[in-house]
């Protein structure tokens, strides 16, 4: 019972804390939470589906059809988390104080709720399709087999309520300078995101070069501990990364802090404020 | 927001032709009953080889290696191919996630 429960939790807990993430960077949205949990549905929809073509999605394109989808999974959640940040070193600023000032919810456009959504439906159709299987291979195992089932509700419960902690512990963090530190757990989380896809695609054969390990630190960190795990989901830690891994992660996080740099500073003569430019500098 | 999408996708499709299709050794590996046969493989260092896994459980397997930054589903009665190294010499170990007690192996690089 305690081992399907460990394996349930290793894969909800990724989805948990990217949503908590999610829920956090949308705070004080009216009705963001709505969209958030809209995401989630939409997601374990996703996943049901991905988990019923499992076999054929693997087979496409020449058996790189689970690589290649994961890694566009991967990529589409790091553009909508990339257009998201940007958006907000535009209006973030201006969204903080209006909500201290009015003292509840502000509408915000139906643009950046629609990206968060898209986030968190993809975070949960990846993780949540090999929840589903696993769960499916323990009914379809016969009987004797509830026991595992009720250890894969407990890891499922369990992934749920560390996310909902880390959640509370964000909402912590003081208004003033809630976004920048979201802005940059965001940024963090994409660009291990990025080295995941970057892995995924170096799997499948598609990029060959720079695929051997960097360094091992796995005795100083093992990304199979829980706080190894934990770190991986929010900064994109990698014990054994890869050289193409480590590139795709620094190219993602320059290349978004350009851009919040970029679309923030071209705004702050327009008084909306720029929260990127100066975190960034 | 669909913008990016499409540059995404249009980025997808140039990447895919140019990934040339190298003929690489290729080994073979089983699953049934929730252990992998043979348990441990040898190939040579410094080369890029395909792995085949041959699921051969009616339960779906995920194929994990952290040693070789390497996961895959393999749904039940179903193969799936995976493309490992370069490696540096030394013993690499695998697991099958969904049935760690039983299912482990090495891949050895020589």
């Amino acid at each position: 019972m305690l081992g399907s429960a460990v394996i349930v939790f290793r894969e909800v807990l990724e989805a948990a804390l990217i949503v908590a993430v999610v829920l956090g960077a949308s705070r004080g949205a009216v009705r963001g939470g709505r969209w958030v949990a809209a995401g989630i549905v939409i997601g374990i929809i996703g996943a049901c589906i991905v988990a019923a073509f499992a076999g054929r999605i693997s087979d496409a394109l020449d058996g790189r059809g689970q690589e290649l989808f994961n890694a566009t999974v991967l990529l589409v959640a790091v553009a909508m988390l990339a257009w998201h940040n940007v958006w907000m070193s535009a209006h973030g600023r201006k969204l903080a104080d209006d909500m201290r000032r009015l003292g509840h919810d502000v509408t915000i456009g139906v643009k950046p709720l629609s990206a968060m959504l898209a986030v968190t439906a993809l975070a949960v159709l990846r993780e949540g399709s090999e929840t589903v299987l696993f769960l499916y291979g323990l009914a379809a195992g016969g009987t004797g087999q509830s026991e595992l089932l009720a250890g894969g509700m407990l890891g499922l419960a369990a992934g749920v309520t560390l996310g909902f902690l880390l959640y509370k512990g964000l909402l912590r963090i003081p208004l003033r300078r809630f976004f920048t530190v979201t802005g940059w757990i965001v940024l963090l989380l994409a660009a291990g995101l990025a080295a995941s896809a970057a892995d995924y695609l170096n799997q499948a054969g598609v990029i060959t070069v720079l695929s051997a390990q960097l360094w091992d630190s796995s005795n100083l960190l093992s990304q199979s501990s829980l706080f190894g795990q934990m770190l991986h989901v929010l900064v994109g830690y990698q014990d054994r990364p890869t050289g193409i891994g480590l590139i795709f992660y620094v190219a993602t996080v320059l290349t978004i802090a350009a851009l919040m740099r970029l679309v923030g500073g071209s705004r702050r003569d327009a008084g909306a404020g720029s929260l990127a430019t100066r975190s960034m500098t | 927001m669909l913008r990016t999408v499409l540059v995404l996708a249009l980025a997808g499709t140039l990447v895919l032709p140019l990934s040339a299709t190298a003929d690489s050794q290729e080994y073979a590996v089983i699953i049934k009953n929730h252990r992998f046969e043979p348990s441990e493989i040898t190939i040579p260092a410094g080369q890029k080889i395909k792995l085949v896994v041959d699921n051969q459980d009616p339960t779906p397997e995920e194929f994990e290696s952290h040693s070789m930054n390497r996961e895959k589903v393999i749904p039940g009665r179903s193969k799936a191919s995976i493309w490992i190294g370069p490696l540096k010499p030394g013993s690499y170990d695998f697991v099958g996630e969904y049935h760690e007690d039983t299912a482990r192996g090495n891949i050895i690089a020589k």
